[in-house]
């Protein structure tokens, strides 16, 4: 909506140049940059290589979801939760899928939680493969990437098999998801577990134990455990501190508590933990999708949604014979059935934290008021306070590991 | 401890200050003014058995319909036992002033800007209370319910023909 322009204004300073002697320098790192990951803006003062004070501009790729997400119907809702944490878009969906269906109180079958279980474990193997690969990128060490990128081309073959889209996935629906796994999913899921711990001890050969990056990363940017929770952080950087709170173990949601996998925890929360941290879930990532494939072989096969006629599309084959599917299959469309009108707010463990989904609903065929809890905006509140008096290179590095999603920071 | 001892204890330390308990989905929501907002917060996170030292989210929600327009929702998590608990402090709709939680989380700054950038609630005390997703000079504070999605000068785009 464009308003008629009827003064124009001087460009606001972002913050007072205190400095009348000139020896500090403005630096305004981004929006487009290729070393910030997204549009996001950082304007530093610097004295030579170091910084010291910044001030962060957000806000370049705000696209209003909570306002539009007020005049959609709930399945309509998720293609705006796929374009939150992009990289991981599975875990949005699937996270708000639970929100719906934690209000509307339906229950999910085994093997539909298992197959979730198992997209959102690749959704963030999937993120933290380009939160490592990146963060290797900025030391300088390139190959690294190229190689692991490989593999997240392969997830995203995977998503592709299941529902069609590589990135901004909008996989499942409210009840489970739109069709089964077919057998060259499973077989594409199967052969990522095999072929993938080759390619990731190759990856960490490359790093963990390579000089030149402990001493780039290790030491840089540490954070202790009361100042990262002062600060609301969560996930993979909160753990690096020494604090392990991951919501797929305290507030178990999707039987997660069935499934046994380990918390990996850093010690002094710097760039070096939050790489070996990141590093580490994606090995227990990968055993709990083994774990779910084998429970997924218990269960009776061909279930994928619960039996939820009032929300779950009925099949269209039906719909064009079957009078009930028709009517179910209006009612739906149309919003014409009866949805308690309460509040909500279910937390799931995103590939950066816990991504909260915070619905008020009033009966409508839209929800009242819908809030995410963004993690990647929480955590990034850190930043400039923490990079005053830091290196310019050490605050790139810094960025990179808090492994800030532009589209999950604005929303 | 569960949600009923938690709301025991606030009721001892607060009275008729805490009002409205509910559980929706098993999560304790209670309501609370914004005199004893800070007390409130304050309490929670440094009592001895309470121990909500994590805060999730602050946001906001708008009434139009009613006295006190706005509702500022905070949602405070005791990451020892894993309890939520959601306190909602209704203000109101002209004059629309709460006190800065930043005093006892510093992760509520970023929170309570995109809190005034969307609704125009103040927080008193806030260190830099300015917006952040939206554009400086926007002028109006878009997620309140008057604000409209869609430009109304726009011919093309009605969405009552969409459906919505």
């Amino acid at each position: 909506m464009s308003l008629p322009i009827t003064e124009i204004t001087s460009n606001k300073n972002v913050f007072v140049d205190n400095d009348p002697q000139d020896e500090l320098i403005t630096l305004n790192l981004g929006p487009t940059h290729p070393a910030t990951h997204g549009v996001f803006q950082n304007v530093l003062q610097i004295d030579g290589e170091r910084i010291v004070s910044g001030v962060s501009t957000i806000g370049y790729i705000h696209r209003a979801f909570e306002k539009i997400a007020e005049h959609r119907p709930f399945y309509q809702i998720t293609p705006l939760t796929d374009r939150l944490n992009y990289c991981s878009s599975p875990i949005n969906n699937m996270g708000w899928h639970m929100t719906v269906e934690k209000l509307l109180r339906i229950e999910i079958p085994k093997r539909v939680q298992y197959m979730r279980v198992i997209v959102m474990e690749l959704a963030r193997i999937a993120d933290h493969i380009i939160c490592n690969g990146i963060l290797g990128v900025d030391t300088g060490a390139f190959s690294g990437f190229l190689y692991v990128m490989q593999e997240r081309e392969f997830i995203y073959e995977i998503f592709e098999e299941i529902c069609g889209a590589r990135l901004t996935t909008n996989i499942g629906r409210i009840g489970g998801f739109e069709r089964d796994f077919n057998e060259i999913a499973f077989s594409k899921i199967e052969e990522f577990i095999t072929r993938f711990p080759a390619v990731l001890t190759e990856f960490e050969e490359l790093f963990v134990r390579n000089r030149i990056f402990i001493e780039r990363t290790s030491g840089v940017a540490a954070v202790t455990p009361e100042e990262a929770l002062s600060y609301s952080w969560s996930g993979p950087i909160l753990r690096a501190t020494g604090v392990d709170y991951d919501v797929r173990v305290v507030s178990p949601y999707c039987s997660y508590e069935e499934f046994d996998f380990e918390v990996p925890v850093g010690t002094n929360g710097d760039v070096y933990d939050r790489f070996l941290v990141r590093n580490e879930e994606m090995w227990q990532s990968m055993r709990i999708i083994r774990q779910a494939l084998e429970k997924i072989s218990k269960e009776p096969s061909g279930v994928f949604h619960a039996d939820v006629p009032e929300f779950y599309l009925p099949p269209k084959e039906q719909v064009y014979t079957n009078m009930e599917a028709l009517i179910y299959h209006f009612k739906i469309v149309m919003g014409e059935w009866e949805t308690p009108q309460s509040e909500v707010y279910h937390a799931v463990e995103g590939g950066n934290g816990e991504l909260g989904f915070y619905l008020i609903h009033d009966g409508g065929r839209t929800p009242y008021r819908l809030h995410f809890r963004r993690p990647s905006f929480i955590n990034y509140q850190m930043f400039a306070p923490m990079s005053s008096g830091m290196l310019i290179s050490d605050a790139i590095i810094n960025m990179s590991s808090l492994n800030v999603i532009a589209g999950e920071l604005d929303a | 401890m569960d949600n009923q001892s938690v709301l025991n204890r606030l009721k001892d330390k607060f009275g008729d200050q805490i009002q409205n308990p509910l559980e929706p989905h098993d999560l304790l929501t209670v309501e609370t003014s914004a005199e004893s907002i800070i007390d409130v917060l304050q309490f929670v996170k440094s009592d001895d058995l309470l121990q909500f030292n994590y805060l999730t989210d602050i946001t906001a929600v708008h009434y139009p319909n009613q006295e006190k327009s706005f509702a500022v929702v905070y949602h405070v998590h005791n990451l020892y036992q894993n309890i939520r608990l959601r306190i909602k402090v209704y203000i109101d709709g002209q004059n629309p002033v709460i006190p800065t939680a930043t005093v006892i989380w510093h992760g509520a700054n970023w929170m309570e800007r995109e809190t005034y950038d969307f609704f125009g609630i103040i927080f008193e005390g806030h260190p830099d209370l300015r917006r952040i997703l939206n554009m400086d000079d926007l002028g109006v504070f878009p997620m309140r319910k008057e604000y409209p999605l869609e430009d109304p000068n726009r011919v093309d785009k009605k969405d009552f023909y969409f459906g919505r």
